[in-house]
């Protein structure tokens, strides 16, 4: 028999093999997906202008990120895998120079056009060399792009400068929504006042202030998605009233996250018609400290600080009222860069013998002759959940080892000023991002003239060195010894900046929410695979 | 009359431009930067170019004088910009939240007069009496009750007892007015209630002060019924400081409702305004005052010719 006439037999046979597995592997109990439906769910910021190319807040993602694709994306079910999206494939060139994807045959835009390379480069452009008077938020991270192609209809190519261990990462960001190029060549800025993408939800409606209304795209090139008829994004800003809603049942879930309190709240009133997932955050706070007054200029004085912390004590006791608990070092606990225990503790401020280390901190504010009850201020912004709790807590800590600090609460916009201008002593900090990669985590902590984030004022080459070196090394081990190196320079022996703790994503919804799975990140849902059960 | 409304309308000139060189000045002083906020307030690593090249768009590079004289000549041609946060028209903005918050304002009005009118009546009337001491239980707690307290409280009776909250989003009178009136009357009953506390008071004093009048002994003298003399001479003589309470207490609910909004996330005008302060979105800012103080205006020049209609002796000439 001719081989090619006995090829679909045996495609037959692997396929009803596969089928009878895969329903034998299905758990007794566990339901097929249900499709119909609008999911409701609440953000509580609103959106500034529609572009994610330029903003950079959740309060955009969660509403609109529905509409669009990416190139690639991070799996929201397998967090931190990168999967296809628009690119059905891709390969790197052995120098690890060029990036070549292949794209995605049939994907058409909202309006029916269809998709192809040209639209992912000029996105790309977009981002990576933006022109004239249009914003990237994203450009500093694609420094390393040195020009991206097309060269056919299904092909992008991206050609590097050097070698980089997070592009790919850095590629699936959920900021990079793929626009159409027509659009974007009539007018750059389009994208800022309207909608329209490829992704599995067509944009309805939007009243500023209230509601976002998405619609399924039938047309949608995953076979079968989205499952949901729509949805609705609620914006509702009172805490209160975000439990209100989801108690009364006009929402069934916050995608950012509640505090322990709000969870319980919810709990109590609604019983097992509520799930609860719960996650590490690739959020933390830090602390600052503002190296250009003394006696902050001493890392003495630093290091007596964070020895005077009990990070351990402090996740037992803040995660029963406040959204934080995981104790860890620059990189997230729990995720693929983070430093063991064993590790960790040998790190001032992390070790177990709390009154050792007071000790210890005492000695090292009297060699640097700073006396007892000396007073400093801790500037914070007026978000009570989590800074105010952390804040507290800081200085209660540094109580017991003598100091005395006033706690300055401002708002948002006057804390960012004063921090900026390096009107502080110390301020409680933070970081959020998308990805666990040391190179979006570790940026910051650069000297003050390469990070505009470096709000200490300090210069540390050795940092600055070790920082670069991590970026371009291929092997994961030897890129992980520099991240510890880095870590140690930064937190122990120069303790320019501080953590405190790590942040955990709390997510009450109601049962009926399925195909959803709370991940580090509150940037990555775009319920594509979501759907209710009732 | 006529010279009265012309000279009114020539005096709104200067006070629009005090008020505009005001609200222009005051959140320039104000700490913070709207591009600050935009694109590092989440903890993004953002270069300073881009940030300054973000200011630049939105013109903040300028010199003060400039950005002024830019706006001046804007509200000259009738417009009032757009929105740095946005992006959108800031006539768009508002217009969005007016109709809620003028709505809002309105059925509290409603409510309060309702209210206030007769029980401010009945104390008056039967001064001293049970009565009179139940108006007055009503009205010291409605001025001691804030409405953002009872609004909370109103939330938690529903949700406790029913398991049911307003509808969360807005919808237009015309479109539904079941839905309109069950999102709207729970933030109005908050809202109307501390509003009558106020009118009732003024009308009970106000009707007692008209009570003791001359022409009022007289019209017992002339053996009038207690419900002619009340309504036919006292109400419409004591009606004039309750007018200028109620008129201007609606004055003040157009941009005034910022907690009660907040509490029943409602989106009018003051949840626009807490929104604008916090992203610092001078346009916007500027625009919404500008907006409130036409409506101050607008209001208490209507209320100068209610006097006139309510009361012949007020004169304009």
């Amino acid at each position: 028999m001719d081989p090619w006439t006995r090829r679909p037999r045996r495609w037959v046979l692997v396929m009803t093999a596969g089928l009878l597995l895969g329903l034998v592997a299905v758990p007794t109990g566990a339901q097929a997906p249900r499709r119909g439906g609008t999911l409701v769910f609440v953000v509580s910021a609103e959106p500034p202008s529609l572009d994610a190319h330029r903003e950079a807040t959740f309060a955009l993602i969660h509403p609109t990120r529905p509409h669009y694709n990416l190139l690639v994306k991070f799996d929201p079910l397998n967090y931190p895998k990168v999967v296809p999206d628009l690119a059905e494939s891709w390969t790197v060139s052995p120098d690890g120079l060029t990036y070549t994807f292949k794209i995605r045959r049939g994907v058409r835009f909202h309006d029916g056009s269809p998709l192809t390379a040209r639209d992912i480069k000029a996105s790309y452009d977009k981002i990576i060399f933006p022109t004239g008077d249009v914003v990237s938020a994203r450009k500093a991270v694609y420094e390393v792009v040195e020009r991206v192609d097309a060269p056919d209809p299904t092909t992008v190519v991206f050609t590097l400068k050097w070698r980089s261990a997070s592009f790919l990462a850095s590629v699936a960001s959920p900021w990079n929504w793929i626009y159409k190029a027509d659009l974007l060549a009539q007018d750059p800025h389009w994208y800022e006042r309207n909608v329209m993408g490829t992704g599995p939800f067509r944009f309805v409606e939007y009243a500023r202030g209230s509601h976002w209304v998405g619609t399924r795209n039938e047309a949608y090139f995953v076979r079968g998605r989205p499952y949901l008829d729509g949805y609705r994004a609620l914006f509702i800003r009172s805490g209160a009233a975000q439990v209100n809603a989801i108690k009364s049942g006009q929402a069934h879930v916050e995608f950012r996250g509640f505090s322990p309190a709000q969870r319980d709240e919810i709990v109590r009133a609604l019983g097992d018609k509520i799930r609860v997932q719960e996650s590490g955050w690739l959020c933390n706070n830090t602390v600052v400290f503002n190296t250009r007054r003394r006696p902050f200029d001493d890392a003495r004085f630093r290091r007596a600080l964070t020895l005077a912390i009990d990070r351990w004590g402090g996740s037992r006791a803040l995660s029963q009222i406040a959204f934080v608990e995981p104790v860890g070092g620059v990189m997230r606990p729990g995720g693929p860069y983070a430093t063991p225990e064993e590790d960790l503790v040998k790190l001032a401020g992390y070790g177990r013998d709390i009154a050792a280390a007071r000790a210890e901190a005492r000695r090292l504010l009297a060699e640097a002759g700073v006396p007892e009850g000396f007073s400093f201020e801790l500037l914070n912004r007026n978000i009570q959940m989590p800074y105010e709790f952390v804040a507290i807590y800081l200085i209660d800590q540094w109580r017991q080892i003598g100091l005395n600090v006033r706690h300055v609460v401002k708002e948002t916009a006057a804390y960012l000023a004063d921090e900026r201008a390096g009107n502080f002593d110390a301020a409680v900090d933070f970081n959020c991002d998308f990805y666990d990669d040391p190179d979006a985590q570790l940026v910051k902590f650069l000297s003050a003239d390469k990070s505009p984030l470096n709000y200490g004022g300090y210069t540390d080459r050795i940092l600055d060195r070790l920082y670069t070196e991590q970026s371009r090394e291929q092997d994961p081990a030897r890129r992980l010894r520099l991240v510890r190196q880095f870590e140690k320079r930064l937190l122990d022996e120069r303790a320019w900046q501080i953590y405190v703790l790590w942040w955990k994503r709390i997510i009450p919804h109601w049962a009926t929410l399925q195909g959803y799975k709370v991940g580090p990140s509150h940037y990555l849902e775009d319920l594509q695979d979501v759907w209710l059960s009732e | 009359m006529t010279r009265f409304v012309i000279r009114r309308l020539l005096l709104t000139v200067p006070t629009f431009l005090a008020v505009a060189v005001l609200v222009f000045v005051l959140v320039r002083v104000v700490p913070g930067d709207i591009v600050e906020l935009r694109l590092v307030s989440g903890g993004t690593f953002v270069t300073p170019g881009v940030v300054e090249a973000e200011r630049a768009r939105l013109g903040l590079n300028k010199p003060l004088w400039r950005q002024f004289a830019d706006w001046m000549a804007g509200l000259a041609r009738g417009d009032l910009g757009v929105s740095m946060w946005s992006g959108q028209p800031i006539t768009r903005e508002i217009s969005l939240r007016l109709q809620l918050s003028l709505e809002l304002a309105v059925l509290a009005t409603v409510i309060a007069v309702a209210l206030a009118l007769p029980l401010g009546t009945a104390a008056a009337v039967r001064r001293g009496t049970w009565v009179d001491h139940a108006v007055q239980v009503f009205s010291v707690a409605g001025l001691a009750t804030p409405s953002f307290w009872l609004g909370i409280l109103l939330l938690l009776f529903l949700l406790t007892y029913f398991r049911w909250l307003p509808p969360l989003t807005f919808t237009p009178l015309w479109k539904d007015p079941r839905a309109n009136l069950l999102q709207l009357l729970w933030p109005a009953l908050a809202v109307g209630y501390r509003y009558s506390a106020v009118a009732t008071r003024m009308t009970r004093s106000a009707l007692l002060e008209v009570l003791r009048e001359d022409y009022v002994r007289t019209a017992w003298a002339k053996g009038l019924t207690r419900e002619d003399i009340v309504r036919r001479h006292a109400l419409r003589n004591a009606l004039l400081p309750v007018v200028a309470v109620v008129g201007l207490e609606f004055a003040f609910l157009i941009g005034g409702l910022v907690v009660t909004e907040q509490v029943f996330n409602l989106n009018g005008i003051g949840k626009l305004f807490v929104d604008a302060v916090a992203h610092r979105d001078y346009t916007l800012i500027q625009g919404l005052m500008l907006v409130v103080a036409a409506g101050y205006i607008l209001v208490t020049f209507l209320l100068d010719l209610v006097y006139a209609w309510i009361d012949p002796r007020v004169s304009y000439d």
